[in-house]
């Protein structure tokens, strides 16, 4: 990971979110969110469906844009300019449900083709560091194969590498296990669960419990794009304060 | 007078044979670059430039070939822009090529799945890299067969450059016919050279329809 961050000092939040508001159309998806993400901190946003915590980190990337408030990701306040949709972007590693990998392309090229692009990394330097990241989500064997020939567990854990590859500060997981036959959600959590262990950044929209359990520092409930109540995973699960929080945890857990 | 049918005829046909592959070729060339800016153009973030080449799309799309011709050929003599045959006749075939090829790429872009899209955007990709490495390679391979199928309707739409007395394939055809006054023998020539030159080029868009068609699941 790349140690040099003189925009802010270690301590400072790495994600502040301030006042978020968001809109589709009519509907009124993410209502002044505030969320303040520490350097290191793992988070776990859950929620019904529907509840604003996919939209929530796509705001983060811009993949979504917000009607009101302001986001600052690493000092970087993200503003209509491409610059600074750029510099956010860069910095931010996204692992998308449906994996998203370049079907045209090896495993080895999906992961080289943004440090060669965006941060104009060499070729082999680009494979060099690829290599240790597809060693790293164990899948380095199939390296030339195309997505098509990988599973879908597999293809997921190409899809954190090929993130990993850019080095960046922060991880956004959006449901990264949901698309997945159950025999495989294991191996890649497993490989998120190393990922907290070395100290990434992460925010993870997951309905994973277990995974929540054992990794997140903070657990955030959203309900109608409103974080309705945060706390630490223990806590959390023994005794949530907020009868929509109750009664989400009362259906998902009775389906594990 | 009344020639027969004979090697000299059968050169002169040859001689618009040449034409006709030049045109569709040029045209190909010019509609390829046209149409990659009109598919851009049509999926990009700016309304203007979206409103902008679908007006110029439901133009050339909406006119026979054969008067968009015979405007651009005249036109331009109007406005003292007098051009060598050859050049207006390329020029009105690049803008029809890049209005059908524009519009047969916009379909494969949008064709694409969105997070094709948001994986290079979230990755930090730019626009450029971000459509020439994930977006258009993906999208030209879908297009393949529609592009080819289009190729094969240009080689034959070069027939009506004749309206403006260029002398391709067609125009060589009925003038060698209107010499030997046997014009079945000379358009059945004609026509076997057209299907000699187009068929080869369907079978071959069968061909990757097929492929695609397969390794699409």
């Amino acid at each position: 990971m790349p140690s040099t961050t003189p925009s802010a000092p270690a301590g400072d939040p790495l994600i502040v979110m301030e006042a978020v508001n968001k809109w589709y159309g009519t509907y009124h998806a993410l209502r002044d969110v505030n969320l303040s993400v520490g350097r290191g901190e793992k988070i776990v946003l859950c929620g019904p469906s529907g509840s604003g915590k996919s939209t929530l980190i796509r705001c983060i990337n811009q993949l979504e844009t917000i009607k009101s408030g302001s986001i600052t990701v690493d000092g970087t306040r993200l503003d209509d300019s491409s610059r600074s949709v750029d510099a956010v972007r860069s910095e931010v590693g996204m692992v998308f449900q449906s994996f998203n990998l370049f079907p045209h392309m090896t495993v080895l090229q999906n992961c080289t083709l943004a440090p060669m692009r965006v941060r104009g990394i060499p070729a082999a330097q680009a494979e060099a560091t690829a290599r240790r990241y597809l060693e790293r989500v164990r899948i380095a064997e199939h390296a030339h194969k195309y997505p098509a020939q990988l599973s879908g567990g597999q293809q997921q854990r190409v899809a954190i590498a090929r993130a990993l590859c850019m080095e960046p500060k922060v991880m956004l997981f959006d449901e990264p296990t949901s698309a997945l036959d159950p025999e495989m959600v294991k191996e890649v959590l497993d490989t998120m669960v190393g990922l907290a262990r070395d100290g990434m950044t992460m925010v993870c929209v997951t309905h994973e419990m277990g995974f929540a359990r054992q990794v997140a520092d903070r657990v955030i409930f959203m309900a109608e794009g409103e974080i309705l109540e945060q706390a630490d995973p223990e806590t959390f699960f023994r005794s949530p304060r907020h009868p929509r929080a109750r009664s989400f945890l009362g259906e998902i857990l009775a389906h594990h | 007078m009344g020639n027969s049918f004979g090697l000299g005829e059968l050169g002169f046909l040859i001689q618009g044979l040449k034409w006709t592959v030049l045109l569709a070729v040029i045209a190909f060339i010019g509609g390829g670059i046209g149409g990659l800016g009109v598919a851009l153009a049509r999926t990009s973030t700016s309304w203007g430039l979206r409103r902008i080449t679908a007006g110029y799309i439901a133009v050339f799309q909406g006119t026979p070939l054969l008067m968009q011709l015979f405007v651009i050929y005249y036109g331009l003599g109007l406005v003292g822009l007098t051009l060598p045959a050859w050049l207006a006749v390329a020029i009105a075939f690049t803008l029809h090529a890049s209005a059908f090829l524009g519009e047969i790429w916009r379909g494969a872009i949008e064709a694409l799945p969105k997070g094709q899209f948001e994986a290079a955007k979230a990755l930090g990709l730019h626009y450029v890299p971000r459509m020439r490495d994930v977006i258009l390679p993906q999208a030209l391979r879908i297009a393949l067969p529609a592009t080819i199928g289009f190729l094969v309707q240009l080689i034959k739409g070069t027939s009506l450059a004749a309206i403006v007395g260029f002398i391709e394939l067609a125009r060589a055809g009925q003038i060698v016919s209107n010499q030997t006054y046997a014009p079945l023998l000379v358009f059945t020539v004609v026509g076997a050279i057209y299907f000699a030159l187009c068929w080869p080029l369907s079978l071959y868009g069968t061909h990757i329809e097929n492929r695609i068609s397969r390794t699409a699941r």
